[in-house]
């Protein structure tokens, strides 16, 4: 049962310097693992697959340059500079080496590469093609299903191009056996097979490469052992001298066997983390429960008199700050949708056991004490809330989220267990969950989830029913009539939904293909080594090795489509103020915004013009005719405009989700259902089903650059709602009207996890009360059945920036006098007042 | 529950839920329209009339003041039950002065406590002290009272009526009332000196029963309303009080033995 003690330690002024030292340089793209994996799969042609993976992953261990940062206590650095990325050229290389020349220069996630590295990957890029897995997942694809990914109907970019991740291993097994012990396990099933055995021959073969990982990973250890005593004996310094010492001992025990010490145990889960992320690219793998399987060390070495709280705390804030020392490079249409270097390394604390009894401990409160240490973006830090969570931690976590760091996210025990046993899970093992990457929860140790499995854009679906599967002039949906003749809602909603299912089943056909290319390209021995039951079966996880296994891919849109779904039903069908040709026609010219008057199509184009030559371009002849011909295709008589514009204005005035109105609210529910029981028909190739997610990442405002306009009143090209939010600016009516109607939805279906994100003002937190009044919104909005909650609390800097850039903020909502405003429609000195207020602290707004 | 408290009809501007600052936990604030005084710093000067206007809002149109029974309000207060019961929050009136409509606010605070609801007013305490005895004392946990200022003078100039009738219900109120904490909105140029809040604080504390004092800085935050309003804002060059001069006068008002704060 749950008992802690808080001890609320200081910072200590090396985890400054630390921070600092990683943050010190633009993040680079180092070579070596690609070259080194090139060797070694130049050397192994012809040799089974598993065993090439496992042959690399040993040659890329050995050879790697290693380094030990100043002052680190736990130490294994994927790359020699600071925050930066290996190469998987396995997965997919081609854009990289397109974007050789301007990934330093990017706006989003740029990245240094030397001329050195350039021409070191050029030369291993030589290898590859026609051998990765997205080329392979290509020619598995249907070309239906490639016809739908090109138009944006669904995105499964991630494992196309990407390892997977998305996995929390067995950190547990490795704090106490190492990869001896995990080692000796696989030997002890190799001794078992007989060689008559019909799966003897990829059995034997993928138990030798796990064995050969767990050596590749005691050998790596060893390097850093021999290292620090190297760097130790150089050293004047005789504490860090000391330092150097103890880590490499620390260095010589783990991960090879049991950790004997916290410390031990915090180096330990690090080469867990650290290598999981050299064998793959896959983005999200978590630590998942850290407070749990690290506190029997913690508990040991605490009891003993060996350590002070003090010193864990320092100790889990170096685990932090490496956490964010590692880095993944993303194509640049990626980078955009996941900007800031994310890794989405997701850890989780608080919650049940096994046995539905509240574990929070000391080690809890120090994971959220550590975030509020580092302020940085890693670990992604979660907490589990239930009826039997000390409100001392939920307390905890409302400190944390006040300084606005958007960290933790808040996990409702009470719908994802159920959800989780509704899928498949025991109890037991439901009881255990974490969550991966942004909301995903499964079973860690057990469970290849691939979620994330791709964006299903919900808005696109409207436009393919507006346009009778029609999409850019080709056919990409199904034809499901002519949206004019349409006679009544139900019409209406059973074409969405007819489209929706189409585009589902080709999805599920890009994800299997996707699946199946990594089985066959890139099987994980060293992941598999830390998931159950990979070594009973003799099966790499990529293949159905795991005791779990899922496909999850996320829809998002949900609001947009509720309250577009419900202006069509007011407007055309109940009230019959307008025509389902009218929206065509409206949503076709988005609503009339941007268009040109013909009258006006020399004066706009004399304009851009203009515009060009300021800028320092030279327009010729032939330009600007061509410039005239695209003005001319913007325009539209005045009253038609006037005409979409009052349609806009009649949906604007409609009552929106997100405003406790039962109504619509009911109708958002249904839309939901349309994407989350589509999904939840189908299989994957590991012998595990689908289940559906209901979130965007960031993927709402680049996925909606693709959209056209909805019957929502959204203009073409704009953000999508995020998650099940409201659309942003919607939710009029405070929170806790928002959080009733997000409420409403069916988290326990999307069992892929649920996104609800909401914004406040730091003035609602305040003191001891605004703690008080956060913790009881939580605990309601739980207690109403929602699954995930997480805060973007409004910083002085954000409204500092939205007065400089009001055009990136023109749904930024601040609540001034009893009143809901757009911060950006505000009078200067206002701003300024309100921008003042988020400093004062206790002071009512 | 009695029919003729259901049906009891008023007239509100405003609902507000998820309010933090104005009594204990989560509530719903409704405004009531109509107020006696003429507070020139007034964050909600669409609600001074009783009559309904509409106030131009950005060129459009914007009516203020809707008639609704008891029944229709609860509607929407009971929406948030259960955020009520998890932080000990519940109903509170505001306004303008719900005193003003005393037959609707009582019936309000009745039927907020037949449903099991902590109730609240944020009132100035303008009104016959007899009806507030019967009417609104017994339905009620928290007053809320405003003390603007000691001097009579001063207060009729600045609010349009003068403080006797306040400060004297206050005395009678005090020692009848379950709980009542006093407010003070510190305007500059009004009562945001010292002696003038050590005036207040000392006078609070003589109340029996009062234990807690909040000061509430002066904002600007209702401004644009008065422009709406087509009304001239008479304080537009008063500054919002440092944080600095704000802790110096909780330490004067914290020289009354008071428990007090800055904000609600």
């Amino acid at each position: 049962m749950s008992s802690f003690t808080i001890y609320d330690a200081p910072k200590s002024a090396r985890i400054g310097r630390l921070i600092d030292h990683i943050y010190g340089n633009m993040p680079q793209i180092e070579a070596d693992r690609g070259v080194l994996l090139t060797e070694s799969y130049r050397a192994t042609e012809g040799e089974p697959m598993i065993t090439r993976r496992s042959k690399a992953f040993y040659h890329i261990l050995e050879n790697i340059p290693i380094t030990i940062r100043p002052e680190e206590l736990v130490v294994g650095s994927t790359t020699v500079m600071p925050r930066s990325a290996q190469v998987f050229p396995e997965y997919s290389y081609e854009w990289l080496e397109e974007e050789f020349e301007t990934i330093a220069t990017r706006s989003a996630d740029p990245f240094y590469i030397s001329e050195d590295t350039k021409a070191k990957l050029r030369e291993a890029y030589k290898y590859w093609k026609g051998r990765t897995s997205s080329e392979l997942a290509t020619s598995y694809m249907s070309k239906e299903a490639l016809r739908s990914i090109e138009h944006n109907i669904f995105t499964p970019g991630n494992y196309f191009y990407n390892g997977v991740g998305h996995v929390s291993v067995q950190y547990d097994k490795v704090l106490r056996m190492g990869y001896s012990g995990i080692r000796a396990e696989a030997q002890a099933a190799l001794d078992k097979l007989h060689i008559t055995d019909s799966d003897f021959v990829t059995r034997r073969h993928f138990l030798e490469a796990v064995i050969l990982s767990c050596d590749a990973a005691i050998l790596y250890a060893r390097r850093y052992a021999a290292l620090a005593a190297a760097q130790a004996n150089e050293c004047t310094d005789p504490t860090r001298r000391r330092e150097l010492n103890q880590i490499a001992e620390n260095c010589r025990r783990v991960p090879e066997f049991g950790a004997n010490s916290f410390w031990e145990a915090c180096q330990s889960f690090w080469f867990v983390q650290m290598l999981i992320q050299t064998e793959s690219s896959g983005h999200s793998v978590s630590p998942g429960r850290f407070d749990q399987y690290m506190y029997p060390y913690y508990k040991a070495d605490l009891d003993a008199g060996r350590l002070t709280p003090e010193f864990a705390q320092e100790l889990i804030d170096c685990v932090w700050v490496k956490l964010n020392d590692m880095c993944k490079v993303r194509d640049a249409a990626s980078a955009a949708g996941f900007a800031g270097y994310s890794m989405f390394q997701n850890l989780i604390v608080g919650g049940q056991n096994e046995r539905g009894e509240d574990v929070t401990n000391d080690l809890s409160f120090m994971c959220l004490q550590a975030s509020m240490h580092t302020q940085l973006p890693a670990p992604s830090l979660s907490i589990r809330i239930w009826n039997g969570t000390p409100h001392d931690l939920l307390i905890k976590a409302g400190e944390l989220t006040r300084t606005g760091i958007g960290l933790p996210a808040y996990y409702n025990d009470e719908v994802i267990i159920p959800a989780l046993v509704s899928r498949g899970l025991t109890l037991q093992d439901a009881r255990n969950y974490c969550v991966i990457g942004c909301v995903e929860p499964q079973c860690p140790g057990k469970t290849e989830g691939w979620h994330d499995a791709a964006f299903f854009n919900m808005c696109r679906i409207v436009e393919l029913v507006f346009q009778n599967g029609m999409d850019a002039g080709e056919m990409v949906g199904i034809a499901t009539g002519d949206i004019t003749k349409m006679t009544s809602f139900q019409q209406v909603f059973d074409a969405y939904q007819k489209q929706t299912d189409y585009q589902v089943e080709l999805m599920v056909n890009a994800d299997n293909a996707i699946d199946v290319a990594h089985a066959e390209r890139c099987p994980l021995p060293f992941l598999s080594s830390m998931i159950e039951d990979c070594i009973g079966r003799g099966l790499a996880t990529q293949c159905g090795g795991a005791k779990y296994n899922f496909t999850g891919p996320q829809g998002f849109g949900v609001a947009n489509m509720a309250d577009g779904l419900y202006a069509i039903r007011e407007l055309v069908f109940n009230k019959k103020e307008y025509t389902l040709a009218d929206f065509k026609e409206a949503m076709e010219h988005n609503f009339g915004v941007g268009a040109v008057a013909p009258t006006d199509v020399e004066h706009v184009t004399t304009e851009i013009v203009k515009g060009l030559v300021a800028g320092g371009q030279t327009v010729g002849e032939k330009e600007i005719a061509q410039i005239a011909s695209i003005v001319q295709s913007q325009t539209l008589e005045p009253a038609k405009r006037d005409k979409y514009m009052r349609l806009r204005e009649s949906i604007q005035a409609l009552p929106k989700f997100g405003n406790d109105i039962e109504d619509i609210d009911a109708l958002a529910r249904e839309v939901a259902y349309t994407y989350t029981r589509s999904v939840e028909n189908y299989e994957n190739p590991r012998g595990g089903i689908y289940q559906a997610g209901l979130y965007p990442v960031s993927a709402n405002v680049p996925l909606g650059a693709q959209t056209g306009a909805t019957p929502d009143g959204r203009l073409a090209y704009t953000p999508v709602a995020d998650g099940v939010s409201p659309v942003a600016g919607s939710d009029t009516s405070g929170p806790t009207a928002a959080a009733n109607s997000v409420a409403r939805l069916d988290h326990h279906i999307a069992s892929n996890g649920t996104l609800y994100n909401m914004k406040f003002h730091p003035s609602a937190l305040a003191g001891r009360g605004g703690l008080e009044n956060f913790a009881a919104l939580i605990r309601t909005y739980f207690e109403k059945k929602g699954s995930h909650m997480q805060f973007n609390v409004v910083s002085r800097e954000t409204l500092l920036d939205a007065q400089a850039h009001p055009e990136n903020y023109k749904a930024l909502v601040v609540r001034v006098a009893g009143y809901s405003a757009l911060f950006t429609t505000l009078s200067r000195s206002l701003q300024d007042d309100i921008i003042n207020r988020t400093e004062q602290k206790g002071w009512r707004d | 529950m009695e029919q003729t408290v259901r049906l009891t009809r008023g007239r509100i501007a405003d609902i507000q839920r998820f309010s933090i600052h104005d009594g204990p936990g989560i509530r719903t604030i409704v405004f009531l329209k109509g107020c006696p005084f003429r507070c020139r710093w007034c964050c909600n000067p669409e609600m001074q009339e009783f009559g309904i206007q509409t106030m131009m809002v950005e060129g459009k149109p914007k009516v203020v003041g809707r008639d609704v029974t008891v029944d229709e309000v609860m509607q929407t207060v009971l929406k948030d039950r259960a955020y009520y019961r998890r932080s000990g929050g519940g109903l509170t009136l505001s306004g303008g002065e719900c005193l003003a409509q005393p037959d609707f606010a009582s019936a309000l605070l009745q039927a907020a406590h037949e449903e099991g609801l902590n109730t609240a007013i944020e009132s100035t305490g303008f009104a016959d002290f007899e009806m507030i005895r019967q009417k609104i004392l017994p339905h009620l946990d928290h007053y809320l009272m405003d003390i603007k200022h000691m001097d009579p003078a001063k207060h009729k100039a600045f609010i349009g009526q003068s403080n006797e009738r306040v400060l004297e219900n206050a005395r009678k109120i005090a020692p009848i009332a379950k709980r009542l904490v006093i407010r003070v909105p510190t305007v500059p140029g009004f009562n945001d000196t010292p002696a003038e809040i050590q005036a207040i604080a000392e006078f609070a504390a003589s109340l029996p029963g009062v234990e807690e004092l909040h000061l509430l800085p002066y904002h600007r935050l209702g401004q644009d309303k008065y422009g709406w309003l087509g009304r001239e804002y008479t304080l537009a060059d008063a500054q919002p009080p440092e944080n600095e001069q704000m802790q110096a006068l909780l330490q004067v008002a914290q020289r009354s033995g008071l428990r007090c704060q800055i904000g609600g």
